[in-house]
């Protein structure tokens, strides 16, 4: 850091700025010998490292979110460089769009739905490869027979590109050719298959996404799992637990971080990307049918892009940032635990 | 961290991952991409007229094309490219399916491409290019005079309506359109002598067929749910023929109750009929364009469907040589139909931009003259099986079944040309709506007045919405 920096940095602290005598050194003032002194040499310290990072994150992070916002109160097109402003119209018009409404109600389905069904069944094959197994000798607790096998088939979808899966499963649930037409029952295969019908549609999208995140969450949990001490299961097991004891009393307490870490990027992952992809690669219109699938994402893009509306574009993109704001904070908030245990 | 002035380091790791898993998804949806840069450039480089250089090209100035490259491909403009570096400067073409994802950003900051052939599912919107002022005006280079024959301009060696595809309201024309589609309900003519059908002239003959057809387990009519645009080609020509010009006019003018008109009712109810008795191949709602081809031709397990004539082309690898493939107009509802069953929409369809910001407009329009001489034209029609837009460029040609059905049809149809612009006047609300509620008529999810009251729904939207530029016939 430059000198004028320090300088600057060294005014910012509260106290010495005022001139605030420092009471427990009296013989030597000044702010090098203050005990403020050592915070700042921490942070400047820490400042150090992130400055490249926080630079990097203002410019390609920060600054477009800026852009947008600002953008979002114009009547930009996209393609050329003159707008003028228009305040809230863009935000105004959407609280009129019915479509607008029904991807707003299809994002929190999603965000919802589809971390619940993903991380529960993650857990779920989590467990049972780490410690669901049959207990055999010298072994506290071991997953299932050909554990290592499953962990690493949960893993395949992974090592796809959203949109190569999307594009499978578009195959799978096409009508008279795909996989699912020749094992559904009547009363479950509507004319044309669930992507076009409206009843079914959202279901198709949901099962893709989950289909394509719960190997991640495999992964992750049986990690977490490992790192929990075998001493605890053992004696678990000397008290005769059963495995689902063994799982609702002891795996997830001391894996809830991780749950929730997954929890708020799976949903942002619903949100955002993941939607996005997968809504845009599989379904009819996009979004259809009568915008039973639609999502934000999407739709941003056929306002933004499609239909030249920048403005009104970066108004959805501006509500699809506060949508994932709530529900971040909501879900890292809720049942924050104070008493972590330490292992 | 407030008061507490020890950094917790799995607090702060924590905290930045929060941070930056928020992020992930807002930069991909928020990143937007900065205005700016310069709007002062006016066309680009200028030369001398002369007879050999009727625009004015600069001959040192380079030109860039960008193709899309979809079912024509993109080397029936290697020949064009070649004959323009004889005489102008270097040509450089790229191509792309995703014209707008190459060209919005580079519109945007002044620029753009000289040349764009914004065509495909993710085409520029042109009415909002239009009224952004980034696009050129072709007039120039329609009114030179033709590579054929000096005596005659551009705009006199063209097919009918295609200078009217250009065109937004005014007589400046944005869109150079290089083929020539005809619409109408495409068949197999084999397999209607196999069974001693003729091509039904009323609808009653029409659902005839469709009956008989039932009993042996061919569906008479398919659609393309996927993208239900298909319906229009059988559905607005019809209605034109059922009501006459006034009523596609007066919805491409987005007349009140323009929707309501008896013939729309007419053809709408005419189409749910095939729905409610059964007549539509089974799941056409979640079929794609390819698909329904694919069962046409190799299944053969329909008869009707609504295309335009690039399927002969699009379709070839599934066709058997004695499908005989066949186009013809929809049929006439009954004998009090305002214009005869010889009426046909047909229209220019493959445009090409050149937009006003542009290095070198003038060498785009020049390259345009170009491709539109009845040499270019033709190898165009050679290479890939579709009609181009010059007039008898045709002639002399070995077309396919398909195609030879198609310029029989524009023989015969006299002067009844049918030409509806909603389609690409408000192509957001006909592609992504309006369409998409005949889809739903025609899997049954809607009756046909339910259906007519949503169109009009959001014919109504259009009119009222004053971000969309309204064009007038």
């Amino acid at each position: 850091m430059t000198d004028e920096g320090r300088a600057a940095t060294k005014v910012a602290v509260p106290g010495e700025a005022a001139g605030k005598p420092v009471p427990e050194k009296p013989r030597k003032a000044g702010f090098r010998n203050s005990p403020r002194y050592r915070t700042y040499l921490k942070y400047r310290f820490i400042t150090g490292f992130l400055i490249v990072p926080l630079g990097l994150y203002a410019v390609f992070v920060i600054s477009p979110f800026v852009q947008t916002f600002y953008y979002s109160l114009t009547d930009w097109t996209g393609v050329s460089s003159d707008f003028n402003m228009v305040g809230f119209e863009n935000y105004s018009r959407l609280l009129d769009d019915s479509t607008f409404w029904a991807a707003v109600r299809n994002n929190l389905i999603l965000a919802l739905a589809v971390p619940f069904v993903t991380l529960t069944l993650g857990l779920f094959f989590a467990f049972m490869v780490t410690v669901g197994g049959r207990h055999r000798k010298g072994e506290a607790i071991s997953g299932v027979r050909g554990a290592k096998l499953y962990k690493i088939v949960y893993f395949f979808p992974q090592a796809l590109s959203i949109a190569v899966i999307a594009a499978l499963w578009g195959y799978i649930f096409k009508p008279d050719v795909g996989l699912l037409d020749p094992v559904l029952p009547a009363s479950l295969s509507p004319n044309g298959g669930w992507l076009a019908d409206s009843k079914f549609a959202l279901w198709a999208v949901m099962i893709v996404m989950c289909w394509a995140m719960v190997g991640f969450f495999v992964v992750l949990f049986s990690a977490a799992i490992g790192q929990i001490p075998k001493e605890i299961y053992e004696s678990a097991l000397l008290d005769g637990a059963s495995r689902a004891a063994t799982f609702f009393r002891i795996t997830l307490p001391l894996i809830r971080d991780t749950v929730q870490t997954g929890w708020v990027y799976m949903g942002i992952m619903a949100l955002g990307a993941e939607s996005f992809a997968v809504v845009n690669i599989i379904t009819q219109g996009p979004g259809g049918p009568d915008d039973s699938t639609m999502v934000l994402g999407v739709y941003l893009w056929n306002t933004g892009f499609g239909q030249l509306q920048a403005g009104r574009g970066a108004a959805m993109g501006v509500a699809l940032f506060i949508l994932t704001m709530i529900l971040a904070v909501a879900a890292l908030s809720v049942g924050r635990r104070r008493d972590r245990v330490e292992y | 961290m407030g008061s507490n002035s020890h950094v917790g380091r799995r607090d702060l790791i924590k905290r930045a991952v929060a941070l930056g898993l928020i992020s992930v998804p807002t930069v991909g949806a928020l990143s937007a991409c900065a205005s700016g840069g310069d709007d002062d450039n006016d066309g680009g480089a200028k030369g001398d007229k002369t007879d050999k250089n009727p625009l004015g090209v600069d001959k040192n100035a380079g030109l860039e094309v960008l193709m899309f490259d979809g079912g024509f491909g993109t080397k029936y403009v290697d020949d064009d490219a070649t004959a323009y570096q004889k005489n102008f400067g270097k040509v450089k073409t790229s191509s792309t399916e995703k014209i707008q994802s190459k060209v919005q950003g580079r519109m945007a900051a002044g620029d753009p491409p000289d040349l764009i052939n914004n065509s495909g599912d993710e085409a520029m919107d042109v009415p909002a290019l239009i009224t952004q002022q980034q696009l050129a005006d072709l007039s120039p280079m329609l009114d030179a005079p033709s590579i054929d024959d000096p005596d005659k301009t551009v705009r006199e060696t063209l097919r009918d309506g295609t200078v009217e595809m250009g065109q937004y309201g005014d007589e400046k024309v944005y869109r150079m359109n290089i083929a020539y589609s005809v619409f109408g309900l495409w068949y197999s003519q084999k397999l209607l002598d196999d069974n001693g059908w003729v091509y039904p002239k009323t609808w009653d003959d029409m659902l005839a067929i469709c009956a008989d057809a039932k009993k042996q387990n061919i569906a008479g009519f398919a659609y393309t749910g996927v993208y239900p645009q298909y319906l229009g080609f059988s559905m607005l020509p019809m209605i034109g023929k059922v009501g006459g010009r006034e009523v596609l006019d007066a919805i491409d003018n987005l007349e009140p109750n323009a929707w309501k008109h008896d013939a729309v009712k007419g053809v709408m109810e005419a189409h749910y009929e095939l729905y409610d008795k059964g007549y539509v191949l089974k799941n056409s709602p979640g079929k794609t364009h390819t698909d329904v081809q694919t069962d046409w031709t190799e299944r053969r397990n329909c008869i009707f469907i609504p295309n335009g004539s690039w399927v002969e082309n699009e379709s070839k690898d599934t066709t058997e040589p004695d499908f005989e493939m066949t186009v013809s107009p929809s049929p006439n509802l009954d004998s009090s139909d305002a214009m005869p069953f010889e009426t046909i929409w047909a229209q220019a369809g493959e445009p090409f931009i050149v937009p006003a910001k542009g290095k070198n407009s003038l060498g785009a329009m020049e390259f345009l003259r170009n491709m539109l001489s009845k040499k270019s034209a033709a190898g165009f029609t050679e290479m890939v099986s579709s009609l181009a837009c010059v007039e008898g460029s045709e002639e002399g040609l070995q077309l396919g079944t398909g195609l030879t059905s198609a310029v029989g049809l524009l023989d015969g149809a006299g002067e009844n040309f049918l030409n509806p612009r909603f389609p690409d006047w408000y192509p957001t609300p006909y592609r992504e709506k309006i369409v998409f509620v005949w889809g739903d008529m025609m899997k049954g999810g809607i009756k046909p007045a339910e259906a007519i009251d949503k169109i009009q729904g959001i014919a109504d939207e259009t009119a009222q919405d004053d971000s969309i530029t309204k064009y007038k016939h």
